[in-house]
């Protein structure tokens, strides 16, 4: 029995890595300073989606949805072994809350045959873990969220351990379900070199382009789009295609993307400035520190 | 999806287990007790379980007006669609303005699923609740009353403050710990409306097999005082020293998720972003250098005392004491110093 696995993945900045630099002065940040990468716990998402693979069979796509730069992560995740890779972009997606997000996500995941859909638990740029239950919902497949092991799998039934925060909690849910996969569930496996070898000439039809008009910088747009065309349908030939689809391939409701799918609107970001009202400086020495203390329980501080 | 609807109430989803409630629902209840009182609406729970009814009462001690109580064998133990079917159709008989749940494991797994059903909004993990106005950008127009949802983003880097204008009812989660639980006032009274369930087995595609529950290890959030030891702690071997100074005044030991990564104490102590949020009378940090997100877990406590030998640590930012030194004289002299008031007083 082998399984059809989807694994939903997000390029993110790195929010680790932000420092004074990459804020704007009206405390907004600059996403296009920091180094984007692939979501770390949809990392352990693939991870699981390839140990199913090892061990019963089957078929990985990993789809993201994004700019086109996030074609990066779809290359990585064929490095590590996955089949297919879909990326999804277009315009109109832009300022989609997880309401929206998830819609878009389901729209593609519904031309796809599959068991089993695995998605990171939530993702560092928001920390909503919303996407998950939201796209399992619009799929009408049961959820497991929080999930730190994969017990089994036999023939039409999943068996996994949640984390339940103060424990754990095992499960039994008939297929297909959408599972949300813990940081602490797996080590991702790095990526195979041969693997990489072939993969890295893997591109998306918006990369074709940009390249052949590169190459090419005196060709007029007819001339480009015809030889796209042929370079991609060579990439198709060796299995080096990554497929994009916009809103028009997934036949989306546009009411139901982009900002005018989405309920949740900005109304204010601020920058964190956290400040003491008051504070003293205490001598490190007896003295200092006594007094301090001294105050402390004048105070009632210390009881 | 419900209309914009002023006269709705607001509501907060009980969680409880095992007829047990949760601690973030009651932390809910003195805000949300605050924003019906501004909105001149009424605060009604949403209690779900079997045999729950003393529940709905304690939501009453804590400020509810109303309870609406679902009881049914089949929501004895909690499951996604099972309460999300319940709840889904409470908000479509009732539609509140406002319906807000603890962003706990089930209260995160449950209030999307809700969300997606009624194709409302949802914000994750707010920090603070408010009542403002909101002047959308294209048609100026000015929709008043709005619940300002804030939280932290981007790693806790910014604050956003997320508004739902028209596509109600407006929905969030809160984080555990970041708001005072009100004390329970066991004289007052409120309506309890018991609501039929409709539920079959096949809402409920979960069986669960087996369940471990293990008691924490220590409880942050119940601490007066708290002392905290970061990755500058530099060892296991020396974190003694923060549980020396822990217990000479009968304070929690806690500490950054670097000193848990580490592995010089157990994720249970762990505050921050990714750990407990707490709110003590007295926190003091020790080799700690500040990082928003352990920050973002502390910053509300009432005083903050800093040990830190670089004194551009950004901890020294939030504190109300400041001991730019090494921690390894500071925390002896602090221990010495305690043990000789206490004889004293």
């Amino acid at each position: 029995m082998d399984y059809n696995c989807v694994v939903l993945i997000k390029q993110v900045p790195d929010t680790k890595s932000i420092t004074g630099d990459v804020m704007n002065d009206d405390g907004t940040v600059k996403r296009s300073a920091l180094p984007a990468i692939f979501n770390p716990e949809d990392l352990n998402a693939l991870e699981l989606a390839l140990e199913i693979k090892d061990r019963f069979g089957g078929h990985i796509t990993v789809i993201t949805m994004g700019l086109p730069a996030a074609s990066a992560i779809l290359r990585e995740s064929l490095y590590r072994g996955a089949d297919e890779a879909i990326l999804v972009t277009d315009r109109r997606c832009a300022a989609s809350d997880t309401l929206a997000t998830s819609y878009i996500l389901s729209c593609a995941v519904k031309k796809l045959d599959y068991d089993i859909v695995l998605c990171g638990r939530q993702a560092i740029d928001g920390d909503t873990a919303q996407v998950g239950p939201q796209l399992a919902e619009k799929l009408g497949v049961t959820q497991i969220t929080y999930v730190e092991e994969l017990i089994g799998l036999d023939v039409r039934t999943i068996t996994a351990q949640r984390n339940i925060g103060n424990g754990w909690q095992q499960v039994k849910a008939e297929l297909p379900v959408l599972v949300t996969v813990m940081g602490d569930a797996n080590s991702p496996r790095v990526a195979a070199a041969r693997k990489m070898m072939k993969y890295k000439k893997a591109l998306t039809p918006i990369e074709v382009e940009g390249k052949i008009k590169a190459e090419n910088p005196e060709a007029g747009e007819a001339d480009i789009k015809e030889l796209a065309e042929h370079k991609c349908s060579k990439l198709v030939e060796k299995g080096l295609l990554i497929k994009q689809w916009d809103l028009d391939v997934l036949e989306a409701d546009l009411n139901w993307c982009g900002q005018s799918g989405s309920p949740t609107k900005v109304h204010r970001i601020q920058s964190v400035v956290l400040a003491a009202k008051e504070s003293k400086e205490v001598e490190p020495n007896n003295k200092g520190i006594s007094d301090m203390i001294h105050e402390l329980i004048e105070e009632k501080t210390i009881a | 999806m419900i209309e914009v609807n002023r006269k709705g109430e607001v509501w907060v989803f009980a969680e409880q287990h095992n007829g047990q409630l949760e601690d973030t629902p009651i932390e809910l209840m003195s805000k949300a007790r605050h924003l019906a009182d501004i909105l001149g609406v009424q605060l009604a729970a949403a209690v779900l379980g079997d045999n729950v009814k003393e529940v709905a009462g304690k939501m009453i001690h804590y400020g509810a007006d109303k309870v609406y109580l679902a009881e049914d064998p089949l929501l004895g133990t909690y499951q996604t669609n099972s309460y999300a079917k319940v709840m889904y159709d409470l908000i479509h008989k009732y539609e509140p303005q406002i319906v807000l749940y603890g962003a706990t494991i089930a209260g995160r797994d449950l209030a999307p699923r809700i969300a997606s059903a009624t194709k409302a909004g949802l914000t994750a993990d707010c920090t603070d609740l408010q009542i403002g106005d909101h002047e959308t950008v294209k048609d100026k127009k000015l929709h008043k009353n709005l619940l300002f949802q804030i939280r932290p983003a981007f790693g806790g880097n910014i604050i956003a403050t997320i508004i739902n204008h028209d596509r109600w009812p407006q929905m969030a989660t809160v984080r555990e710990g970041v708001m005072p639980a009100p004390e329970a006032e066991t004289t007052r009274s409120g309506e309890i409306i018991e609501e039929e369930v409709e539920l079959s087995r096949q809402d409920l595609p979960l069986e669960i097999l087996d369940e471990h529950k293990r008691p924490k290890k220590v409880d942050l959030k119940a601490s007066r005082i708290i002392v905290a030891g970061g990755a500058g702690v530099g060892s296991k071997d020396n974190f003694q020293l923060i549980w020396d100074l822990a217990n000479c005044l009968g304070a929690a030991p806690a500490a950054t998720r670097a000193a848990v990564d580490l592995g010089f104490i157990d994720h249970d102590h762990q505050v921050g972003q990714t750990g407990t949020t707490v709110r003590p009378s007295l926190y003091i940090a020790v080799g700690i250098s500040g990082a928003i997100q352990h920050q973002a877990g502390m910053s509300q406590s009432r005083k903050i005392v800093a040990v830190n030998n670089d004194p551009d640590a950004p901890i020294f930012g939030i504190a109300h004491y400041k001991i730019v030194g090494d921690l390894n004289e500071v925390v002896p002299i602090m221990i010495k110093s305690i043990k000789e008031k206490g004889i004293k007083d």
